[in-house]
């Protein structure tokens, strides 16, 4: 547990007081202090190329009156920076002359990971030795490999959230994640393959012996595939999505425009359609951010609020939005455990954790049998979203090309596209697989980078598929 | 209140005895502070205000051929002793690597030329507020804007310093202005659409005016309005000015130092090769005056001067810091920091001659997702736009682009429309074959 107030000229007892004096007036609010280190150890090109070690620390002060937020963020925690941010806050919403402070919380006294840091948990030797040793295993699999590049990054991050009253709150997260990207090379051909896998565990939950190989086969399963691939068709088809991180479509189609923030703003395209069916019969859409052990858990959000298990979607009905405590005020709702922030440079805002579709009752065979001509994709890359419009994007990295129900040729080059609202109607058939993905999920928004998890059963949906072959 | 140069370039001199005190051979250190004010406004309301005042100090050490790094936020010496220890002792386990080093001394940036890169005068957030409420009456004047999304200015200044164990200790202080609005549009009946529009600028003055601002967003967004879908086709493509910069955001990726030593890249083997027509010229110029993205050394402290990456359609330089030039066996071209000002020379054609092909085309306004891969050539997005047919034109969205990157570069036509605006500028381009557009 770090100590905030053992090196400033500020003492406890007196940042209590500036956060009394400047919050007690406004509707919300908190000090939020964090001091985290990272260490990240890059091989590629054949050696450890860096060791990087970050530490971020520093303190963000946030006031909210009505639906007005101001913050001030800085890397000095002293006496001055907090009076000169009290200031600057009291400024902003020097306008607001009424106020209804809440600094109720739903608190939690959840273990989600164990209090570890994963840093410690092996020497830099050991994990240099590590990679060295992945670099080796995946060159000796194909002397097409040309190049590998792996890592392992580790992270431990306190922080602490001090409310009116001298209400205290905090929560070690550690993180860790193991990296593997190659390329291959046949003739003037480049093909790329990735994995990685990583959570809030124990360091050796993820990365030892029986692990990390199958972490690099997959990697090489990827770019191998796509060393024959042909290009792939373009229009609208059939799509059938394998399970796990193909759960990252029903992250950007819909979890974005699910955020409490688009409900308030009347931004998102589903703004007016709570208790509304939306889609089919078939889905039902969760975001659970008190897994034990995931990438996308926490024990208390960013806020202090203890972190939950929300239904957003059932059996096709649109239930609720994800909220953070500024959406959940402004639209009459409770907090969902979902304001999350990077980071103290950031004040929070609505995030998802981990979001799931649950099973169905078909098999991924039954769906790719029951396509004419499509696409079975076996790898999903990234995408994003336009919350307005609804319209997603995604790369597709290795997929298949389906005709009369059987796979017939790996396909490359391809990106998926669609609208959230059109997407969610045409999911015509859901699995019995659901697998939640293996712990590399990271989204952006508005300029902030959160750890998330992701899932999905297979899944058989109409979609566009932007290959170059008309 | 902005560190002044000598309170960093103390703490740059402290970094570098603690590193050589601690064993290290040479050491290489920034210090920085960046000072940031916003606002954001929404409906012509306050949403809410930033202010950022934060110290960094990054740090590479070296141990004769081996290379270790550290970043961290300032708290007090004790803590930036233990980091600089870490480090250090990180560094003495990795392997040696014969091109790790400083820059060449000979390469370091001397009497650096003041590019006019920081505006001494200041906007309040009462100021800041007034010019947003501007922007959204003017964008919010036009009858199919029914709402904006969010609408802000940032005011942000830094002062760096950069020094090396070889004597280098050099820095400047920045500035930089930046305007914004995303509005949202909605006709009778129609779903909504949204765009935006920005500008950012070193110098307070030179920002837009209020009122185009809120015009160009809201005229940007309200083409968009009723799209319909299009068919899969091979066709010509128009992309705009916003759009056709990506050519050149793709080049660069594959064009750096580190992507050709690792083979990453599909131009690898295109160095001093055709890669566009014969018309074609990029240049890359860190001297331009005012200019936010111009850099008179880059962050090894090396000069970095005008270059051709691309002449007559030839592939010239690539993107070199000192560790990839040296496995290249080249010198740096002072690119550790990446690109500047980076453009095309504009081409002949008036923008109304590119659409006068005597075919349907498509014209590009915006695209999802990453404009191609890098390292297998491969190129695939969604896409919005407007399609020209014969004698109609019609907003059209939810279509993919698909093909090669080479396809675009080699079948590239160039308006006479260059303007400066990013830190890639492209004047509006055809491509006239090559480009697969997915639809219903």
């Amino acid at each position: 547990m770090s100590d905030f107030f053992k090196k400033t000229d500020l003492t406890r007892a007196e940042a209590e007081k500036i956060i009394d004096e400047t919050l007690l007036n406004k509707d919300d609010g908190e000090l939020y202090l964090q001091d985290s280190i990272n260490e990240n150890i890059i091989l590629d090109n054949g050696k450890i190329k860096n060791t990087n070690f970050t530490k971020t620390y520093g303190m963000g002060f946030r006031g909210v009156s009505e639906d007005v937020t101001a913050y001030c963020h800085t890397n000095s925690i002293s006496k001055n920076s907090l009076i000169d941010a009290s200031k600057n806050i009291n400024s902003t919403l020097k306008s607001f002359k009424s106020y209804k402070h809440n600094n109720s919380i739903r608190r939690t006294n959840e273990n989600l990971y164990s209090d570890h840091n994963p840093i410690e948990a092996k020497s830099l030797k050991e994990k240099i030795k590590l990679l060295n040793n992945v670099d080796q295993y995946l060159r000796s699999k194909s002397n097409l490999i040309k190049q590998v590049t792996a890592s392992i990054s580790t992270e431990k991050k306190n922080i602490e959230i001090i409310k009116t009253g001298g209400m205290t709150l905090s929560d070690n997260q550690p993180l860790t994640s193991f990296k593997i990207a190659l390329i291959m090379e046949k003739g003037s051909k480049n093909t790329q393959g990735s994995f990685a896998t990583g959570g809030r565990m124990t360091f050796d939950s993820y990365i030892n012996e029986n692990n990390w190989k199958q972490v690099c086969d997959e990697a090489f399963r990827q770019a191998e595939m796509n060393l024959d691939a042909r290009k792939a068709p373009a229009g609208e088809m059939d799509v059938v999505l394998n399970n796990g991180w193909s759960g990252v479509l029903l992250h950007e189609a819909l979890g974005h425009t699910l955020e409490g923030d688009f409900l308030y703003k009347k931004t998102s395209v589903f703004h007016d359609q709570i208790g509304k069916k939306i889609g089919n019969e078939n889905i039902t859409v969760v975001d659970e951010g008190n897994i034990p052990g995931r990438r996308g858990s926490l024990n208390m959000d960013d806020e202090g609020e203890k972190t939950q298990r929300n239904v957003l979607i059932e059996n096709g009905k649109l239930i609720k939005f994800m909220h953070d405590r500024l959406s959940a005020k402004l639209t009459k709702n409770t907090p969902t455990g979902n304001g999350r922030r990077e980071n103290y440079m950031f004040a929070p805002m609505p995030r998802m954790t981990n979001t799931f579709m649950m099973n169905g009752k078909n098999t991924r065979e039954e769906m790719i049998k029951s396509v004419k001509k499509g696409i079975y994709v076996d790898a999903l890359g990234g995408g994003s979203v336009d919350i307005v419009s609804g319209q997603f994007n995604f790369t597709v990295n290795n997929a298949w090309l389906i005709e009369n129900g059987k796979l017939v040729v790996p396909v490359e080059g391809a990106t998926l596209i669609g609208s959230g609202p059109e997407v969610i109607k045409k999911i015509e058939m859901v699995g019995d697989d659901l697998k939640l993905d293996n712990g590399f999920g990271t989204c952006g928004k508005s300029g902030q980078l959160v750890p998330v998890g992701l899932g999905i059963p297979s899944c058989k949906v109409l979609m566009t598929v932007g290959g170059s072959k008309a | 209140m902005l560190k002044e140069k000598k309170e960093l370039e103390s703490l740059a001199v402290y970094c570098i005895d603690k590193s050589i005190g601690f064993n290290a051979t040479n050491c290489e250190v920034k210090v920085e502070n960046n000072i940031s004010e916003t606002v954001n406004l929404r409906n012509k309301k306050l949403e809410n205000s930033d202010r950022s005042d934060v110290l960094s100090i990054n740090i590479t050490t070296y141990i004769n051929e081996k290379k270790s790094s550290t970043q961290f936020t300032y708290i007090d010496k004790e803590n930036t002793n233990v980091m600089i220890k870490k480090c250090t002792e990180a560094t003495k386990l990795l392997p040696n690597d014969k091109f790790n080093s400083l820059p060449d001394k000979k390469l370091l940036a001397k009497n650096i030329e003041d590019l006019l890169l920081f505006d001494e005068s200041t906007i309040n957030n009462e100021k800041k507020l007034e010019y947003l409420k501007e922007v959204e009456d003017f964008g919010l004047s036009n009858k199919f804007i029914s709402q904006t999304n969010g609408s802000s200015f940032n005011q942000s200044k830094s002062n760096f310093i950069i020094a090396n164990s070889d004597g280098l200790l050099c820095g400047y202080k920045k500035s930089e202005f930046s305007v914004f609005t995303d509005l949202v549009a909605k006709k009778n009946g129609s779903g909504m659409e949204r765009d935006y529009f920005y500008d950012s600028k070193a110098y307070l003055k030179d920002i837009i005016k209020p009122r185009d601002l809120g015009n160009k967003a809201a005229k940007l967004a309200v083409r968009k309005l009723n799209p319909k879908k299009t068919k899969t086709e091979s066709i010509p493509i128009i992309f705009e000015k916003r759009i056709s910069k990506n050519i050149l955001g793709i080049l660069s990726s594959a064009i750096s130092g580190s992507s050709f030593v690792r083979g990453s890249s599909f131009l690898k083997k295109k160095l001093n090769n055709q890669i566009f027509p014969k018309n074609i010229n990029i240049i890359d110029d860190p001297l331009i005056k005012k200019s936010i993205y111009s850099m008179p050394f880059d962050k090894e402290g090396v000069k970095s001067e005008k270059m051709y990456l691309v002449k007559n359609g030839i592939l010239k330089n690539v993107i070199l810091d000192s560790y990839y030039a040296k496995m290249l066996n080249k010198e740096t071209n002072g690119r550790a920091s990446g690109l500047s000002n980076t453009f095309f020379e504009p081409g002949k054609h008036s923008y109304e001659d590119l659409f006068d092909c005597g075919k349907k085309l498509i014209l590009i306004t915006d695209i999802m997702g990453a404009f191609g891969n890098a390292t297998t050539g491969e190129f695939s997005c969604g896409a919005t736009g407007i399609y020209y047919g014969k004698d109609v034109s019609y907003p059209i969205n939810n279509f993919t682009l698909g093909g090669q990157i080479i396809n675009i570069f080699n079948n590239l036509i160039l308006a006479n429309d260059l303007e400066f605006k990013y830190s890639k500028n492209c004047p509006t381009a055809l491509i006239t074959e090559g480009l697969v557009v997915g639809g219903c």
